[in-house]
């Protein structure tokens, strides 16, 4: 007998090898679009954060809204954060956050002061906590309504009485290495500092806030204690300080160091002034289709305009 | 049905699953806070994948010999293209409410998108020559010349989604490699059949 003759017995039946490939064809259908759908959920986890912080007590009701436009919702606020030191996914931040610990927590303020001291924050949560509804519009073309909680920041500052040669106040987050990612993961120089001009400083309605919704400050949105300057952009609206220095020259801040050509020290709202990668002529509102015409200093020229009399807004962006 | 029709089957079927899921986390309320600037990023990032998909497949060709999906490059080529146009279909219409003098001033003031819409338009010629009839119209030898532009778009998309990011160039240095790598193999398959080609004409 040949070597190469096959016995029909040897066939396989074509039912049977009909079936035989069907099944193997199930099965690459089932794993591999198993597969695809795992790899997809990888990269792009759905849900997100849900963590309730407790109430602030003593709360004054809103003594400075922005108008007739509703807050956005608390899962939005807190799902869609840029906190670099965790994540530059506004959407992991709301999970990489709960590592942040903020007890104890203190505030260092300093520099050009007359009676330089640190704060705790359970004293800083005894200040005049008011609630203030405020536009933020972040850099990169998005906006929302948020209902902070908070106290001027000139409240503060009074305290530790500024000398008259101060100009200006920096501020500084936290960073603590164990929990933040590191610097070239972010990208950015870390620990994260802004800064103001001091009559911007001790404008009313910059507030050191310390909560939303009537609660203590999620960690996602610069738990425990967070500056808020709603006519600037967002980034200039530091979170988790733990240093405030008074000095006599315009303080280094983060983005300007990283790119100063996209990020000026002022970075007031202003839809005239263009930015190379988002447009600053319209925004779009959290929770809304179509995109809304962005306003001159966030919508809030009345109250700070004359901060900025006679200035080039386009030089000193 | 025959293996070819079954395995181009099997591919669309898992090119199709990532724009699935998006619309299913859409349809759930689950794309974030701004659903729309995530669509738009993701369509633009499958796109990317599907332009690496495509130029992966003649180094797998070559190195392990894996000679029958070229039977499968056009159709992931086009995936690409798919998916570019949702990207900008995104962008167009959703974004810009096809306000044409503000697409206009975007593309004019943000090299960015600039350098976006030119990878597309680059695509589009690809794509409407992807059917046999075009390849034989064409001719095999002037398809593959005109398909070499597939090189430059995958680098302008790479320098596109770079320009895009704040600081996190974490996902862009990665596509970026990706390209880098398999533009490589070509350049140094391209070298070393100009070496033998040297020697072949020195030994006549």
């Amino acid at each position: 007998m040949a070597k190469d003759k096959i016995l029909s017995s040897e066939i396989t039946p074509e039912h049977v090898y009909l079936n035989r490939r069907n099944f193997i064809r199930a099965g690459l259908v089932a794993g591999t679009t198993i597969a695809t759908g795992l790899t997809y959920r990888f990269f792009n986890p759905s849900g997100g954060v849900d963590r309730v912080t407790s109430d602030i007590a003593d709360l004054r009701p809103a003594a400075v809204r922005s108008a007739d436009e509703l807050p956005n919702s608390l899962a939005d606020i807190t799902n869609y954060n840029n906190f670099y030191e965790f994540s530059t996914d506004k959407r992991a931040v709301a999970n990489k956050a709960e590592a942040l610990v903020t007890r104890p927590w203190t505030i260092e303020v300093g520099g050009l002061v007359q009676r330089p001291r640190t704060f705790a924050i359970d004293e800083l949560l005894r200040f005049d906590q008011q609630e203030r509804i405020y536009r933020l519009r972040c850099v990169e073309g998005w906006s929302m309504v948020i209902p902070w909680v908070g106290f001027q920041l000139k409240e503060l500052l009074d305290r530790v009485e500024p000398l008259g040669a101060a100009t200006h106040v920096a501020f500084e987050t936290l960073y603590d290495p164990k929990r933040m990612q590191s610097s070239f993961s972010a990208g950015i120089d870390l620990p994260y500092v802004e800064g103001l001009r001091l009559d911007e400083a001790v404008h009313p309605l910059a507030i050191l806030a310390t909560g939303l919704y009537g609660r203590q400050m999620p960690n996602q949105n610069g738990a425990p204690i967070r500056l808020v300057v709603p006519w600037k952009y967002g980034f200039k609206s530091i979170k988790s300080i733990v240093k405030i220095t008074l000095t006599a020259s315009e303080p280094p801040t983060t983005w300007n160091i990283a790119a100063p050509d996209e990020y000026g020290f002022y970075s007031n709202v202003n839809p005239n002034v263009n930015h190379p990668r988002w447009s600053q002529a319209t925004e779009r509102r959290i929770g809304e289709t179509g995109r809304r015409d962005t306003l001159l200093f966030n919508g809030y020229a009345d109250e700070v305009a004359q901060l900025y009399a006679g200035m080039d807004l386009a030089k000193y962006f | 049905m025959n293996d070819v029709r079954f395995h181009k089957l099997l591919i669309s079927l898992n090119a199709l699953i990532p724009l699935g899921l998006l619309a299913y986390d859409g349809y759930r309320g689950q794309l974030g806070a701004n659903p729309l600037e995530f669509f738009l990023r993701s369509a633009g990032v499958l796109t990317l994948v599907f332009v690496l998909i495509t130029l992966a497949v003649t180094p797998l060709r070559r190195i392990f010999g894996w000679n029958s999906l070229i039977k499968f490059r056009r159709m992931l080529g086009l995936y690409a293209f798919f998916y570019a146009c949702i990207h900008l279909v995104t962008y167009t219409i959703f974004d810009k409410s096809l306000d044409v003098p503000a697409i206009a001033s975007d593309v004019w003031q943000r090299p960015f998108i600039a350098i976006g819409m030119l990878a597309f338009l680059m695509l589009v010629p690809l794509a409407v020559t992807s059917t046999n009839g075009m390849v034989k119209r064409l001719g095999g030898k002037n398809w593959a010349r005109l398909h070499k532009l597939i090189y430059p778009i995958a680098i302008l998309g790479v320098v596109h989604f770079w320009m895009i990011v704040k600081s996190d160039i974490f996902y862009p240095a990665i596509f970026g490699l990706a390209v880098a790598i398999l533009l490589g193999f070509r350049l140094i398959w391209s070298q070393r059949g100009v070496a033998d080609r040297k020697v072949a004409t020195e030994q006549n």
